[in-house]
């Protein structure tokens, strides 16, 4: 295939299949047997550690490491996965650095943490080598649950539905299940289809009956869920994007992030996946960090990710943020965009200058104009497909305790519902509504 | 930059970093190399009696302890003495030291404990022309077997009597190498002491096993599914041959005694605290056999430049200063009365003196919400647990109260006069302190 590194449009291979597959090879490299040694030994082992306050699932961390020290990784593995199935890919994308890294003792004695996000990688990554799964069922209670959605909250609260002895129907909208580790997280952290390999691995207890191609309000409605089962929980994340309403943003090339991440996450060949010369993100989250740097790696000349506040408003940590910028992405503040212009497909797009000033954000007069033959909208995600019948909180699924809806029966949980939309957040509440559900149903 | 060098028992040598007797020092290649790379001396590696020489193990002579980054803490051999002829070494002995008179050579010697070996063996020593003898009354292992080494280090009388003949057939200064494997360290000083010894050196090496294999369940090194005890040598043996040497400095039967300082020194430090014990120098082999001849210019150096720092020109200077301060437990100030200070500004709130202090000690730190750990003045025993768990060095520190003051903790006055033990009420053998 011939290489396209300069031409204009939106093109493949502007890279070779080499430089691409370097490109997208493990962001963090896992740890070896002595560099796990090492970095274990730097764990203080703290009294009432902050870094587990700071875990959303409240790993026992000093644990888990201390366990490394004593050369039993895979009982290190056994402490993370405990409390959080999905350990191992939380080792991958949790933003450690405003989580139990940026809670380490090690900061302030320091300024370099624990390395806690890529031990607990080697401890999970020792147990999911082994062939067996190392939870078991309990006695079988008789009762069946409905869990919609199979992303990080709803197979967290199927795992540990299934442990304590229910029989789970697992619906996913998608055909394969995995949420948005699967279609949504960027590939260079999740390489080799950890994802998938994950699913399989969890799905080992048993007791999981996994239905893809269901769609809450399509092929199955909450009703059906409620009468057939003894209760539902909802992970149905956030389905629908935001458009900013742009004059413009419906030209060619003028694409939601999610769905380009969605797409390189799925493809075979990423050599044949085309991307533009001069790229755009819009927004300043995650999402728009993980789309700008794969453009990036997949080889676009310029890319630029433009944000309407200022940066500590940014969504995105520091630490992604300043990947983003060492990957060659440039990062653009305090610019609104305005218009997306071109003729059939785009071809550059217009910001206005913002401060934040006493009444909120303001323009100042000034605009800037950035080529792009590619413009991806990262704006943001919402709530879609909810049933009737459901409180909502803002905009999303009101919960009160560990996940109880409005509606007798019905938990939900992950980032269909308030809190921060993190993975490791989804797992904590689908986990913990697991726990409730099954108290529910035994007392009754 | 002080001058290091050094003058123990008339031997002179440019510093006071010898080569022990140990693998290093087995052959001229590895001396010669030794004293182009700086060594101040050696201890020629341990000769037996004429004849066919001992023989070795094939399989592994080493075990160690390591830290997490495989810094090597402990190293543990089962390796004999050489195994070379006995007049291929002396030839070797003769031509390095023709050729270095200014570093010192001394020849380690272990043969069997009766006076016709040592009778045969001293004059044929003397002929090399070297400085001085070492005997192997130390090794723990292997010889130990055969009635040398150790077993006779850990028989005052023989060290007595074989000093003696040592004494009678050599005609340069004789050193006794003690072995640690005994229970008073002054009892065969003083036999060294009584048989004419010049100097003693210690600590040789400590029975050990530093780990036991568990899938084939023999102790580490393992040679065929068996294992022996070893000699422990190393950083972690330091201590031990700290106190060892400053029992023998302070003991009335053996002060002024010579002592050459040997366990674990690795860097210039380690040498300065063994001399302020009153070491008129240090040998060293673990820190050469992990790190090679090399780290003898960081000992020399920093050995001088805090002498510098000090305003000592001489090692002579420094050499027995701690000793006096050495003393026994009864003899401390129970009136020096101090507590535990934690540094806020230097605090990371790992908690670990909490966890120590509770769990452990004597409940004396307290632990807000907000995780700012403060000592309680009323629990404080001055044990000085936290300050050794703390991470930070300095985070926490121990401040004496001004006599005059109320300890909290025992809501008395603390005085300003010295008081110990022998005169404490608690004391049934209590004397009244002499007026």
């Amino acid at each position: 295939m011939t290489v396209n590194h300069y031409a204009d449009g939106v093109k493949p291979a502007r890279l070779t299949g080499e430089e691409i597959a370097a490109n997208f090879t493990d962001m963090h490299a896992p740890l070896g047997d002595h560099e796990a040694s090492v970095a274990a030994d730097r764990c203080y082992f703290c009294h009432d550690a902050p870094c587990i306050t700071a875990c959303p699932t409240a790993i026992d961390i000093p644990l888990f490491i201390r366990q490394i020290q004593g050369g039993k990784p895979a009982d290190a593995g056994q402490t993370i996965l405990g409390q959080n199935i999905l350990g191992g890919m939380c080792a991958r994308v949790c933003p450690t650095e405003t989580l139990c890294e940026e809670a380490c003792v090690r900061n302030a004695a320091e300024g370099e943490p624990v390395e806690i996000g890529r031990l607990q990688r080697y401890g999970t990554d020792r147990v999911m080598a082994g062939n067996t799964h190392p939870f078991s069922r309990a006695e079988p209670t008789g009762k069946r649950i409905a869990v919609v959605g199979a992303g990080p909250a709803g197979l967290a609260c199927a795992h540990r539905l299934a442990m304590k002895g229910h029989e789970v129907t697992l619906y996913e909208a998608r055909k394969k299940p995995g949420g948005l580790n699967e279609y949504g997280i960027a590939a260079y952290k999740s390489v080799e289809n950890f994802a998938a390999r994950e699913v399989d691995w969890l799905m080992g207890i048993g007791g999981i009956t996994l239905k893809t191609g269901h769609k809450l309000g399509e092929t199955i409605t909450l009703a059906e869920l409620q009468d057939g089962y003894d209760a539902v929980f909802l992970g149905i994340g956030l389905a629908g994007v935001n458009r900013p309403g742009l004059p413009g943003e419906t030209l060619d090339n003028c694409d939601d992030a999610v769905d380009f991440i969605d797409r390189l996450r799925q493809s075979d060949d990423l050599a044949a996946l085309p991307v533009g010369r001069d790229v755009v993100v819009v927004g300043g989250g995650m999402t728009a960090v993980d789309a700008a740097v794969q453009a990036r790696k997949l080889g676009a000349e310029t890319v630029s990710m433009v944000y309407r506040r200022d940066r500590a408003a940014m969504g995105a940590s520091d630490y992604e943020v300043d990947y983003a910028a060492q990957q060659g992405v440039r990062v653009v503040t305090n610019a609104a965009p305005s218009a997306v212009n071109g003729d059939a497909g785009v071809t550059d797009i217009t910001f206005e200058r913002t401060k934040s000033g006493p009444s909120g954000l303001a323009t100042t007069g000034e605009t800037i104009t950035l080529k792009a033959d590619q413009v991806f909208m990262a704006i943001g995600q919402r709530l879609d497909g909810v049933p009737d019948g459901l409180e909502l909180d803002g905009r999303k699924i009101a919960v009160s305790g560990p996940g109880r809806t409005s509606l007798k029966g019905v938990w939900a949980g992950g980032d269909c519902t308030p809190g921060e939309d993190l993975t490791v957040v989804a797992v904590a509440e689908g986990r913990d509504a697991a726990e409730d559900i099954h108290s529910t149903l035994m007392e009754g | 930059m002080a001058d290091l060098t050094t003058d123990f028992l008339g031997i002179k040598s440019p510093n006071p970093f010898w080569l022990a007797s140990a693998p290093p020092t087995d052959k001229e290649y590895n001396v010669r190399r030794a004293f182009e790379a700086g060594w101040g001396g050696v201890v020629w590696k341990t000769l037996g009696e004429e004849g066919p020489p001992v023989v070795n193990v094939n399989g592994p002579r080493y075990g160690a302890i390591w830290g997490a980054d495989r810094r090597l803490l402990g190293l543990n051999n089962i390796e004999l003495i050489t195994d070379r002829d006995l007049y291929t070494n002396l030839e070797e002995i003769t031509r390095v030291k023709r050729d270095y008179p200014d570093r010192a050579v001394i020849v380690s010697i272990m043969v069997p404990c009766d006076e016709e070996s040592w009778k045969a063996i001293l004059p044929l020593v003397e002929e090399t022309g070297a400085d001085g003898i070492e005997l192997n009354f130390g090794c723990p292992h292997g010889m130990s077997e055969r009635g040398m080494g150790s077993a006779v280090g850990q028989v005052p009388e023989y060290i007595q009597m074989v000093a003696e003949w040592c004494k009678k057939y050599y005609s340069k200064p004789v050193i006794v190498k003690l072995t640690p494997n005994i229970t008073d360290i002054t009892k065969p000083a003083t036999a060294a002491k009584l048989g004419g010894a010049d100097a003693v050196s210690l600590i040789n090496t400590i029975n050990s096993i530093t780990a036991v294999d568990l899938d084939c369940m023999a102790p580490e090194p393992t040679i065929d599914g068996k294992g022996s005890h070893g000699g422990y040598c190393g950083p972690a043996v330091k201590p031990i041959a700290l106190s060892m040497v400053s029992e023998i400095a302070r003991n009335p039967a053996t002060h002024g005694l010579p002592i050459s300082g040997i366990g674990g020194v690795t860097t210039w430090r380690d040498a300065a605290e063994y001399m302020a014990l009153g070491c008129g120098n240090v040998q060293v082999c673990t820190a050469a056999m992990t790190y090679g001849f090399k780290v003898v210019e960081e000992m020399c150096s920093g050995l001088s430049s805090w002498m510098d720092e000090k305003g000592y020109t001489s090692t002579a200077d420094f050499i027995g200063m701690a000793v006096p301060n050495v003393t026994d437990w009864q003899h401390l100030n129970l009136n020096y009365i101090s507590k535990a200070r934690i540094s806020q500004d230097d605090c990371i709130k790992c908690g670990r003196c909490f966890a120590a202090c509770e769990d452990t000690s004597h409940q004396a730190i307290s632990m807000s919400e907000d995780r700012v750990f403060e000592v309680i003045d009323a629990e404080c025993v001055a044990c000085n647990l936290c300050v050794n768990v703390c991470p930070v060095e300095g985070c926490i520190t121990m401040e004496r109260l001004e006599p005059g003051t109320t300890d909290p903790r025992t809501g008395r006055k603390v005085e300003a006069d010295y008081a110990n033990w022998t005169t404490h009420p608690n004391n049934p053998g209590a004397v009244t302190a002499a007026e």
